[in-house]
């Protein structure tokens, strides 16, 4: 039980670790890195404090620990990716106006150059 | 292509993907069916010679710049219809399914019943064929579907026949279906008590190409299509009419 506290720990850090260094080389921007730390410091404070996860252990019903763990470590994940459904769909959304928009102003574009040539010519 | 100097400010909108075979055609059997009639084709970023064909045959072509799918590639031409004032958009498929002959058809119930959106339909006239096995479990799972929560029968919901007026046009180029946009509208359509109606046209087998539901897609597009009817009628019965 205490090995598996132990790696989570370390597997927290970890992420938090790589986190911090995509942020400073500006691989991930500061918005969507704080869902990834928000659940790493959550599974880190979780695998340190033995009453937190005894508390956590009895409210979801599991005795054994070491599956409460694993059980609350799936459901953080869990919500970080659904944030990142929610943030894909919102992009979509904008890439969709972005596309037809731009189309829309290019066919303008090429009209108002024919007119422009027509009338050059006359 | 100006609204004022086409016949009752209609506008054709031909949404191609890959259709160099056939697109060509559907542009020159529009023109000669409907002389002054401006056709644009809508060009979903095609690898094809699609906007060469569509050009040459005597259309516009508004080219997306990345693929859209069906009705993101519909929406980019109601909103440009929308914006240059047009007062009724018929859009016909890129295959050389439609018969042309049916776009008078559908204008003409667009003006004399004043509804917003008229559907082409093949089944209407009571002759239709179905084009495969697959597609005519589809139409019929839908029309059971769809019956109750629209209250009238639809005999071919998922017809891309369809013609609708400034209204529609104006509601559509703010918010449209995006991947199968066909079966979704009608209950958009619900939701804001627009009025919709089907008028017989003759359907012919594709002209070249395949279509865009084949067999292994279809288990992914029924569900995902009730899931939009049902995300639709969720909104109505929220009152959030978007």
């Amino acid at each position: 039980m205490d090995r598996l506290l132990n790696v989570v720990t370390i597997l927290s850090v970890a992420l938090i670790v790589v986190v911090l260094a995509s942020l400073r080389r500006a691989h991930i921007r500061s918005e969507y890195s704080i869902s990834w730390l928000a659940a790493a410091v959550t599974m880190l404070v979780i695998s340190q404090w033995q009453l937190l996860l005894d508390w956590l252990s009895s409210l979801v019903g599991i005795e054994q620990p070491p599956l409460a763990i694993m059980f609350i470590a799936f459901s953080v994940f869990l919500l970080v990716f659904y944030r990142f459904s929610v943030i894909i769909s919102e992009l979509k959304d904008a890439n969709i106006a972005l596309t037809q928009r731009v189309a829309i102003l290019q066919y303008q574009v090429e009209h108002l150059n024919q007119h422009g040539q027509a009338e050059s010519q006359n | 292509m100006n609204p004022k100097s086409s016949p009752d400010g209609l506008l054709v909108i031909v949404p191609a993907f890959n259709e160099e075979g056939a697109v060509g055609f559907v542009v020159e059997e529009v023109r000669q069916v409907m002389p002054g009639v401006p056709v644009l084709v809508i060009d979903d970023a095609s690898w094809d010679t699609t906007r060469k064909v569509a050009r040459a045959a005597g259309a516009d072509v508004v080219t997306l710049p990345h693929h859209l799918g069906l009705g993101g590639c519909v929406q980019a031409d109601y909103k440009l219809a929308y914006e240059l004032g047009f007062d009724y958009v018929i859009r016909v498929d890129g295959d050389g399914q439609h018969d042309a002959r049916g776009i008078r058809t559908i204008l003409d119930a667009l003006k004399s019943t004043g509804c917003e959106m008229i559907i082409g339909s093949r089944f209407a006239g009571g002759d239709g064929e179905y084009s495969s096995f697959a597609r005519s479990l589809g139409i019929r799972f839908f029309r059971l579907v769809l019956r109750p929560i629209l209250g009238k029968s639809v005999t071919d919901p998922t017809s891309g026949f369809v013609g609708v007026n400034r209204t529609a046009l104006e509601v559509f180029s703010r918010s449209f279906p995006l991947e199968y946009p066909e079966i979704e509208t009608l209950v958009v359509l619900k939701r804001r008590a627009f009025r919709f109606q089907e008028v017989p046209c003759r359907v012919r087998p594709r002209r070249s190409g395949r279509s865009s539901i084949t067999a292994l897609k279809s288990f992914y597009y029924m569900t995902h299509v009730l899931l939009g009817v049902f995300v639709n009628i969720l909104k109505y019965v929220g009152g959030h009419r978007r």
